[in-house]
């Protein structure tokens, strides 16, 4: 697809804009509808998400068993990290990557315009595969819950019922949609940027989201393999897993965390990239570092992918394996910590307003660091024989994906709210979010790490009583936590209604080609290619 | 200045806590259990030093931030200035800055070295003492393999262990203190993991496998850890309880654990026939310490993946199957083979399961008909 575009009916489109019914979203082959099909599916999965995390704060409020049992409860917590992490973070940072990634480039659409909309309508269907994997045990003959937690560990995950089918099938429904909304990411960035616009001219969201792509395409397979190998050992007999029949029950957790480990990136570097527009605005000056940004970002995605044991510690692997993963997991600090001090090189002497955006981003770059800094702690393998599978696992990776992936789609959201909507949001409503929001996630997590160095481990329903103050706290903080998203909810909402009409270029920081197409951006925009000095 | 000034009480501030931090450390419930082995001590000391290297660079990105946030802001009239993007700092920063962070990770991997490798190596020793830790769904087998005794270790119910409940088993498991201990893991069923935080090591206990790990007890006292892998519905009920002891107080629980071992394997190759009372009484015992955790007390189970067994088919009718099932599981799901108990406790569970909570089947089966179909 060369860089001319064909307007010969770009007068056209102007008098008809988008098509009438429900038509316009099911056939839709608009990179700003399907953009916002995934951000409202991503909202409504942050809300069932967030519903399971609110139903397993309150029954470990009080030592004792007092709201569901164990496997009920354990399955809540599977349905927390799937929802969150496939239904939530991965969507909507695919919405955004929609919505942005043409009017960053100056691309009339996506490459693949209807391959993007199988890419997101793939999603409610796996959502359904979800829920019935939770619904289905609550009938006669539904047989067991999922109750092996998100890393589907066989030999336990062969002994739960037919939930566990519904959900293997949800993993290939959504392992395709990441697939095949990468491939058109990265046709898209390859191919479709305005003249002028060199690779190293590129917005850091579309390297972030290059990088992201490419990752997906390497280790999504894998987890697909991995799960269908579950499948057939469940259904056809075959032993990939099961120790009785020659298998190996360590090579799931391989296969998985191979997938498992550059997910965690994938997961971070859409709101990395976000970071790197946002702060820059609210600076007044131009992000430090982008080359060093860039190489940051693909030094991260290929160390990244040879560190996957740093999860497994405990398997029993030759010291000489677990010295290689121990050192591999350290040396991410490096390009990770060179990110972070560009966001800060990049703050520095810069000319600062805390509008919500920038103020989740100052809010990232303290809290992210702290997650961070738990991280290589527990990379340090002796230490590990403490913190592995404790809450101080769970209090670390809260902390890297809450203020990391969330808060970064947040800030996007906020940033990018005009631009969609073309109403500002309401920005005291949105401080007031922010607060918090933030306040009531530290009381949650911070206290789980003192949880997991005092002996209390991870995925339990119920505690001795030795531990019970901590938890006390971090309950009260999740419900508050939990609580505080139906304000967004409402923002949200309140803006896509109406609010201060929202100019092109609402943040007078603000810099690129996204910024220079009306608020909110018109059905059609770059039918003509702009010119990038 | 009085923005510097700010700075400068924020990073003193930061640095007395810094100081100050070994005393809270020792706060209880906050930090690791006083160690138990030379191990845990390193472990110990190496958490204690990435915890404080964690807290500088903490408190030096927080200081930086907070101050650029206070007073680089548009509100306070700073005009945005990127001249040393240009200068040496913006073209050298990218090397210098993962320089720096290489010179912290190589630092805490190097200290990791030793504690890794004396963790990691089982010594050499002539008095080695060996352990083989078996996990099961829910609860963990220990063979003494020198000594041949078994240990059945389950939770204590809170009636009887109190503030204890999770943390207090029936049978715990005796070790001596200054002997070099290797411990085997393995499992029966699903993933579990053996995590006593006192002795300083957390292993899995895999099925088809058998991992390894060592440990010397250098103090007595009680210590009490729990799995540490997700295995399914009471993941949260599986403690584990050492007691270290000197190698006298060993010796003579040994010596009372292998008596016991004998006169129960007597007892159940005796040629007699037992009557329903004491097939009852025995069958209660063993079915509540070891059926009760999935099928309950009152036998109505936790359906679905628990059936009933109070008015179920099987404990009412089909004989043949019920003795099947309860020697040899049922694949696929999580009911073990029980094989390997004796002829008489398993007489005497499947003659319990017949007969209470309204099955009264009047059944009795007698060590010798589970003989006959093993």
């Amino acid at each position: 697809m060369s860089s001319t575009v064909m307007d010969h009916d770009a007068g056209h489109h102007e008098h008809h804009g988008p098509p009438a019914g429900i038509g316009r979203w099911l056939f839709s082959t608009n990179h700003k509808d399907i953009g916002s099909m995934y951000l409202i599916f991503s909202l409504v999965m942050l809300f069932l998400g967030g519903a399971s995390a609110m139903v397993i704060r309150a029954e470990l409020f009080m030592p004792g068993i007092q709201l569901v049992d164990p496997d009920l409860y354990n399955n809540l917590v599977t349905n927390h990290a799937l929802l969150m992490i496939f239904g939530a973070v991965m969507p909507a940072a695919a919405g955004m990557a929609n919505w942005m990634i043409p009017l960053m480039v100056g691309a009339p659409d996506m490459a693949l315009p209807r391959l993007n909309n199988l890419s997101f309508w793939l999603l409610p269907a796996a959502a359904v595969m979800l829920i019935l994997s939770f619904v289905v045990p609550f009938f006669p003959g539904g047989g067991s819950q999922i109750n092996t937690g998100w890393t589907l560990y066989p030999p336990l995950s062969l002994q739960v019922g037919m939930a566990m089918d519904f959900l293997i099938f949800a993993f290939h429904l959504l392992g395709i949609s990441s697939v095949l909304a990468s491939i058109n990411i990265i046709v898209t960035l390859l191919n479709m940027r305005a003249p002028g616009m060199k690779m190293m001219k590129m917005p850091i969201f579309c390297w972030a989201w290059l990088v992201t792509a490419f990752l997906l395409i390497l280790v999504v397979p894998v987890l697909a393999g991995g799960v269908t190998m579950l499948l057939f050992d469940r259904h056809f007999g075959t032993s990939f897993f099961i120790a009785s029949g020659g298998g190996d029950p360590v090579l799931f957790q391989h296969l998985f965390w191979f997938f498992g480990h550059p997910e965690v990136y994938i997961l971070i570097l859409p709101s990395i990239g976000i970071l790197s527009h946002v702060i820059p605005t609210f600076a007044r000056k131009p992000l430090f570092g982008y080359h060093s940004m860039v190489g940051a970002m693909l030094a991260v995605a290929s160390i990244g992918m040879v560190v996957w044991a740093h999860h497994q510690y405990t398997i029993g692997m030759s010291l000489a394996a677990v010295n290689y993963f121990m050192i591999g997991t350290i040396i991410i600090s490096i390009p990770v910590g060179l990110m972070i001090f560009n966001f800060i090189a990049t703050m520095w002497r810069g000319s600062m307003t805390f509008e919500t955006p920038m103020l989740f981003a100052a809010a990232i770059i303290l809290t992210f660091t702290f997650g961070g800094l738990s991280g290589v702690m527990l990379a340090v393998v002796p230490a590990d024989m403490q913190y592995h599978d404790s809450m101080f696992v769970v209090a670390h990776f809260h902390y890297v994906l809450l203020p990391g992936a969330v808060f970064g789609l947040f800030a996007g959201v906020f940033y990018w709210l005009p631009k969609w909507t073309g109403h500002m949001y309401d920005e005291k409503l949105a401080k007031i979010f922010f607060w918090t929001n933030l306040i009531s996630f530290n009381i949650t997590f911070f206290p789980q790490h003192f949880l997991g160095l005092a002996g209390m481990p991870r995925r339990i329903i119920d505690y001795n009583v030795m531990f019970t103050e901590f938890n006390v706290v971090s309950s009260i903080g999740g419900i508050l936590f939990g609580l505080s998203h139906l304000l967004l909810l409402y923002i949200i909402v309140k803006c896509i209604r109406g609010g201060e009409p929202a100019p092109a270029r609402p943040w007078e920081g603000a810099e690129g080609l996204e910024w220079e197409v009306p608020s909110p951006a018109p059905f059609h925009t770059w039918e003509t290619a702009p010119e990038v000095k | 200045m009085k923005g510097v000034k700010s700075f400068y009480y924020l990073v003193t501030a930061s640095l007395l806590l810094l100081l100050a931090s070994p005393l809270l450390a020792d706060a209880p419930g906050v930090n690791f259990p006083e160690p138990a082995s030379g191990s845990a001590r390193e472990i110990y000391d190496i958490h204690m030093l990435t915890m404080k290297i964690a807290t500088v660079i903490l408190v030096i990105v927080f200081s930086i931030v907070i101050y650029s946030i206070w007073a680089h802001r548009k509100s306070r009239g700073f005009k945005a200035d990127s001249r040393f993007h240009e200068g040496w700092f913006g073209r050298w920063s990218w090397v210098l800055v993962p320089a720096i962070v290489l010179g912290v990770d190589l630092t805490i991997a190097g200290s990791a070295q030793s504690a890794l490798r004396s963790l990691w190596l089982v010594p050499e020793d002539k008095d080695l003492m060996e352990v083989k830790v078996i996990g099961h769904q829910w609860w963990w087998e220990f063979q003494y393999l020198d000594e041949g005794i078994t240990v059945e270790s389950r939770f204590m119910p809170k009636e009887e262990a109190g503030d204890l409940y999770l943390r207090e088993v029936d049978n715990r498991l005796v070790l001596p203190t200054h002997r070099k201990i290797r411990f085997l893991h393995t499992s029966a069923d699903v993933n579990h993991a053996f995590w006593v935080p006192e002795l300083g090591f957390k292993k899995d206990a895999i099925p088809g496998y058998i991992t390894e790990t060592w440990t010397e007890i250098d103090r007595e006292g009680v210590f009490r850890g729990q799995c540490a892998e997700l295995c399914g519905t009471w993941h949260a009920r599986m403690p584990i309880v050492v007691e270290a002891v000197s190698q006298d107080v060993f010796d003579d629980w040994v010596a009372d654990q292998q008596a016991t071992l004998l006169a129960a394997a007597a007892e159940a190759e005796m040629d007699k026939e037992w009557t329903l009372d004491e097939l009852m009484d025995r069958g209660k015992e063993l079915y509540d310490t070891k059926c009760a955790a999935c099928h309950q007390v009152n036998g109505q189970g936790m359906p679905p993946a628990f059936p009933p067994l109070a008015g179920s088919q099987m404990a009412i009718a089909d004989l043949p199957a019920h003795v099947d099932i309860v020697l040899n599981g049922k694949a696929g799901t999580a009911m073990v083979a029980w094989n390997m108990l004796n002829d008489l406790e398993l007489a005497a569970i499947i003659t319990y399961e017949r007969n209470a909570w309204g099955n009264d089947t009047g059944d009795i089966v007698q060590p010798a008909d589970i003989k006959a179909v093993r």
